[in-house]
This record gives C-alpha cells, structure tokens and sequence, in this order.
C-alpha cells in the first residue's frame, strides 16, 4: 500500500514571469492526488512562487534563462526542487533573513526564503556563484482521511 | 480591478481581482499609484474579496502603496482577506500598519 502514490513530474520553463501562476499552478495539480487541504495548496502554491520568481528576478536578473521544476511524492510527503543556472547567491545566510533583500527598488519585500521556511517543512538552499541555485523543499501533507479515501479506491477498483 | 472614489468622504476603494504575484504586481501598481496620486484620498481600502492568491510580490506591493498614501496624509484599511491569503498577512504584520475592516457596510461606500 505505501507505493501507492509514489510519483515524479519534471518541468522546465523559461525564465519569464508570465511562468511563475503557470508553476505554482501545476505543482498543485500535481499535488493534489496527495488530497492535501486548501491550507497546504495554498502553502505549497506560495513557497513555489517564491522559489520560482527568485530565480527569475535574481538568478537570471531580467535575462531568459531556463528554470527547471521537479517534483516527487513519496507515500504522503511531496519534494519539490527548484533550479537555475543564474548567477548564484553570494551569502545564503544573508539571503535567509528576513526582510534582506538585494532588489528593494522593485519594491521586493525580502520576505521570500521566510516564507518558503515557515510555509514548508523544510528548505535546502544550494548556490554557487555563477553556477547557479537548487531550492529544495519538502511538505508532509496530513492523512486525516485518507483511510477512506484508500477505502473509496478500493471498491471502485473492484467495480 | 476596479476602483471606486467617494468624494464626500474621500474614500477610495480597490477591488483587486486577480492573483497577485510578482508578475501582474507591476502592471497592478501603476493603476493604484495612478489613482492615489490623482484621487489624494484620506483613506484608501484594498479589497482583497477576489483575491485567492498572493505572494511575497503583494507584501511589497502594499508596502509600497502604504508609504506612498502615507507621504499624502491619508491611511490604507484592508477589506475581506480570503482564508489562502491570510496567513500571509498574519505573518508579514501587514495587518499591524494596516488594519482590517471588520464592518464592510459602515466603513466601506460602494456608490
């Protein structure tokens, strides 16, 4: 039973902004064979959109790039990576604070890493400059019904 | 988005209705620079009824508007905040600066 939902889906898109609702959006279908609450769609759509504009505004900084999504479900809990081949972030650390941010004349709040930290379980930051940034998150997705929902399958397959 | 000005007292009203992310956070902050430095309201109201999602790009969007309207001497209210986008204004503290309109029909003219 606990392969039951094991999955991947890998997309790669170019680094324009009209692709961040189109992102967030498709991890969410994704996501949601997981039979996630509205709470954690939301969760999940907006650490992705974050993820998604930093490598679009900062990575590439305006410049068309490719910004690969790649997703995996294992029993309950989904893994979403981010990457670009931008030029990097020189202090993660810096980066991760609140309120930091290197773009404030876009008016940038400098609250994406907060989000994506406080919105997910956990989140992996890998940069090298001039290489490029890998974001990795995960979200467990609470099983409140499924039994049911296990039971509901059940019967249609034997239909 | 539409935007309604009430001139008796000097009220103006947003209704934003699309998703707000980096994106369309540009295209959005035009219009409403555009009609707060038209309008000068003392009080401006962002309705967010029709908005299910809004990144960290709305956070800066209504900061941004906040110091501007601020500058002009008037003060912003939030209206109708959907579940989705709550908790994005619960842990910015954009709420503390601007403050949530409990009773819509007292305190926002539609006309």
């Amino acid at each position: 039973m606990n392969n039951i939902y094991d999955n991947e889906m890998k997309i790669e898109f170019l680094s324009k902004s009209s692709n961040e609702a189109f992102a967030r959006i498709a991890v969410a279908a994704f996501v949601a064979q997981l039979d996630p609450t509205l709470e954690e769609i939301a969760d999940i759509k907006t650490s992705v959109s974050e993820a998604v504009t930093n490598s679009i505004i900062h990575g590439y900084e305006g410049q068309i790039g490719i910004v690969k999504l790649f997703c995996k479900i294992a029993e309950n809990e989904v893994f979403i990576e981010i990457s670009d081949t931008g030029k990097g972030i020189e202090n993660i650390e810096m980066a991760k604070q609140p309120l930091y941010t290197t773009k404030a004349n876009l008016e940038r709040s400098g609250m994406g890493f907060t989000i994506m930290e406080s919105f997910m379980d956990e989140v992996e930051v890998e940069s090298t400059l001039g290489i490029g940034t890998k974001i990795t998150m995960s979200k467990r997705i609470k099983t409140n019904n499924k039994e049911e929902n296990f039971a509901v399958t059940a019967v249609r397959r034997e239909e | 988005m539409e935007s309604i000005y009430n001139k008796m007292d000097k009220q103006l009203v947003f209704k934003i209705d699309e998703d707000i992310d980096e994106c369309c956070a540009q295209k959005i902050r035009r219009r409403l620079d555009n009609e707060i430095e038209r309008y000068m309201p003392k009080e401006t109201i962002f309705d967010f009824s029709n908005v299910t999602f809004m990144d960290s790009a709305g956070i800066g969007l209504l900061i941004g508007r906040y110091k501007l309207i601020n500058m002009l001497g008037g003060k912003v209210k939030i209206a109708n905040i959907n579940t989705p986008v709550r908790k994005i204004f619960e842990m910015s503290g954009i709420l503390k600066i601007m403050p949530e309109v409990r009773d819509k029909k007292k305190e926002v003219r539609y006309e």
